[in-house]
């Protein structure tokens, strides 16, 4: 038997069908819905005449278009409420769980999942949301989908796909202290160019993500999307299996044995075969921050904004002079010290236990700088819950911070969360295109520690050069 | 699905790479479910800060209001997944996106509701671009689905390749969902033999 990558291993074990065109009939383990992109799936089943397949496999939450004051209820967000109601309405007019704003399991869709042990190594996951790679930390083949592929898996469990080449990106040596794995993977964006996952499937690995918690490779993960890798993964090891053990909807018993058992033939055989490989040495890595208005447009906080003058390719070019002028900047002035107006913590890339941690050790015994609004939306309510049960919201909102209920909030800005044109933010949310936050709002995309860093300074500042007090 | 074979129509030129769908559709107009999106498409461009539509924006100057055809750059459509995008463009009247590359996310969508996505490598790609900006709208682009060919306004001649089903469901506006359930005794056997070989993925109790 040849030799296989992660990926093969996955696809090769979800094929229904071989179709005509070297496409492949793919079966879907778990099916996640939110309310901004699966209404029109449940309008298209309801006016075909088809069932939910597998209800029993699919969850749906409420996450994108909530408001995150708290005491929340449908109607906070005016704009909202439709969304919230159709979503309750179609998930018990087809049988489907649903995780609703109450619950005490809400949360964001592709933190939600990991969370209770849904995401579970080799197997498949799908989601109407670009960022359900995300969920390949866990060494699951997790992608987004379109509305009508929503209501394609809704009916049929399955996807019609081409497969993807592959792509291993190896991250070697030692993050030094200040830089996470969002660092990682803007630097990443930024060596590889935003459109180079295309028809992709990527592998993480190396010395630097084996050393990853699994949040961290969530995190890693989570921005495959962002380099154009519809799907991102790590293959499983033992701490993937800590994380999960005892997870809500985790195997448990005999069935976590034997799914233990075929998880640990997930990873890549050593021989096998990438379509592309690239490196990336993290041991001398500087916090890194976006200039512009893709995530391609990263640099590290010491350097200083790029000088479109200098780029040879002429596309690139003219992409960066309008992403100067979108964010305000002039080529060769520095970033760090550059004054902003809104601080946002949270979103699918950076809203977890870890994150948050990060950032109060950041915001401990400091003030808010005048001026800046700050805010940290926990990424699901069990996360806020163990944040307030350590008394991280009481360090959050001493220092001037404010303290929200979970949902996407200021990373997609789909509620009322957003960004005031011409204002600057630090964002540790996956996306500084233009308009992303709001009208003419400029994002500057950042790890939680650095977001807190600029909060507390007013700019954009080096976290390495900040004590913990 | 409407279907698609062959478009005679003004393509306009948006020639910039990494046009992404928070620009096609920005999430401000999709707190809606009319349905209605091509009032929508790439509002930021499009409108100025009062609202008033912004004249130098291509899709705003009179020769490619009725514009069919878009031809852009590399990687369009990357970024979210919101068929809204899709949609956006189709209410706008376009049908078919010419670009060098696509997200992922973006292609499959397009398929799903009848938009045609073309991939030409680059070099043909600019030349395109350079026909449809110096025809300015007065010549017209045919798009053929049949021939998997484009005549450009001035001339040129373009192949390009689409997958043969792809090809076939946009030909004959066929239902993705109806065309899998051809396949139904296929899936209920992966199912069924799926049950015992991964029971750890089909139990499950999902409920509160």
């Amino acid at each position: 038997m040849s030799s296989k990558t992660l990926f093969d291993k996955v696809w090769d074990d979800h094929v229904v069908a071989r179709l005509e065109d070297g496409s492949d009939l793919i079966w879907i383990d778990r099916h996640i819905l939110h309310e901004m992109t699966s209404y029109k799936a449940f309008d298209d089943l309801r006016s075909a005449g088809h069932p939910v397949r597998c209800p029993h496999l699919t969850l749906a939450v409420q996450d994108h278009i909530l408001a995150t004051d708290p005491g929340r209820d449908d109607y906070t967000y005016d704009k909202g409420t439709q969304f919230i109601q159709a979503q309750r309405r179609n998930t018990a007019e087809f049988g489907v769980p649903l995780v609703d704003l109450d619950d005490e399991r809400q949360g964001i869709v592709h933190v939600v999942a990991p969370e209770l042990g849904l995401t579970l190594p080799g197997s498949t996951l799908v989601c109407g949301d670009s960022h359900t790679c995300t969920n390949g930390g866990l060494g699951a083949l997790a992608f987004g989908l379109g509305s009508s592929d929503v209501g394609h898996v809704l009916a049929t469990q399955t996807l019609s796909l081409r497969r993807p080449k592959t792509i291993r990106v190896s991250f070697e040596g030692k993050c030094p202290n200040g830089v996470f794995p969002k660092d990682m993977i803007l630097h990443l964006a930024r060596s590889i160019g935003v459109a180079a996952g295309n028809g992709y499937a990527a592998e993480y690995a190396g010395s630097a993500v084996r050393a990853l918690s699994v949040e961290g490779r969530l995190t890693l993960c989570n921005m495959s999307v962002e380099w154009g890798a519809r799907m991102g993964m790590v293959a499983p090891d033992d701490t993937t299996y800590a994380y999960l053990a005892g997870r809500a909807h985790a195997p448990k018993g005999q069935a976590w044995d034997h799914a233990l058992e075929a998880w640990q033939k997930l990873p890549s055989d050593s021989d096998a075969n990438f379509d592309r490989e690239f490196s990336i040495d993290v041991s001398q890595l500087p916090p890194q921050t976006t200039w512009g208005t893709s995530p391609e447009h990263t640099i590290g906080i010491d350097e200083v904004v790029p000088d479109p003058a200098q780029e040879p390719d002429l596309d690139r070019r003219k992409s960066m002079k309008r992403a100067l002028a979108y964010m305000g900047l002039k080529p060769g002035s520095a970033i760090e010290g550059l004054n902003i107006q809104r601080v946002f913590i949270g979103s699918c890339t950076n809203s977890r236990l870890s994150d948050l941690r990060e950032a109060a050790k950041v915001a401990k015994g400091r003030k808010v700088a005048t001026d800046v609004r700050a805010m940290v939306v926990p990424g699901s309510t069990p996360i806020k819950r163990q944040a307030e049960a350590e008394g991280l919201d009481q360090i959050f909102l001493d220092a001037g911070f404010e303290w929200h209920e979970s949902a996407c909030s200021m990373c997609a800005s789909v509620n009322a969360d957003y960004v005031a044109p011409y204002e600057r933010c630090v964002s540790t949310g996956n996306r500084n295109y233009e308009g992303r936050q709001g009208r003419n709002a400029r994002t500057h995309l950042a790890s939680p520690a650095m977001a807190a860093a600029a909060a507390v300074n007013g700019c954009l500042a080096d976290v390495r050069r900040m004590k913990e007090s | 699905m409407e279907k698609f074979s062959r478009l005679e129509a003004v393509a306009a030129p948006m020639l910039r790479d990494n046009i992404d769908t928070d620009a096609i559709i920005p999430v401000a107009h999709m707190k809606t479910m009319s349905g209605e999106f091509g009032k929508s498409l790439f509002a930021n461009l499009r409108y100025q800060d009062d609202g008033n539509e912004d004249p130098e924006f291509v899709l705003n100057r009179p020769q490619f209001r009725d514009a069919k055809i878009l031809v852009g750059g590399e990687n369009f459509g990357c970024g979210s997944s919101r068929e809204h995008a899709v949609w956006a463009l189709l209410g706008f009247g376009i049908r078919c996106v010419v670009a060098s590359s696509y997200g992922d996310i973006f292609y499959n969508n397009s398929f799903q509701m009848g938009l045609l996505p073309i991939v030409l490598p680059p070099a043909e790609l600019e030349k395109l671009g350079a026909e449809v900006t110096a025809a300015d709208g007065v010549r017209r682009t045919t798009v053929d689905l049949e021939q998997l060919e484009i005549l450009g306004p001035v001339g040129g001649h373009y192949r390009f390749d689409v997958g043969p089903l792809k090809r076939r469901a946009l030909l004959e506006g066929l239902d993705a969902v109806g065309v899998t359930l051809l396949h139904a005794d296929q899936i209920d056997a992966f199912q069924s033999r799926d049950q015992g070989r991964r029971p750890w993925i089909h139990q499950l109790e999902l409920g509160r």
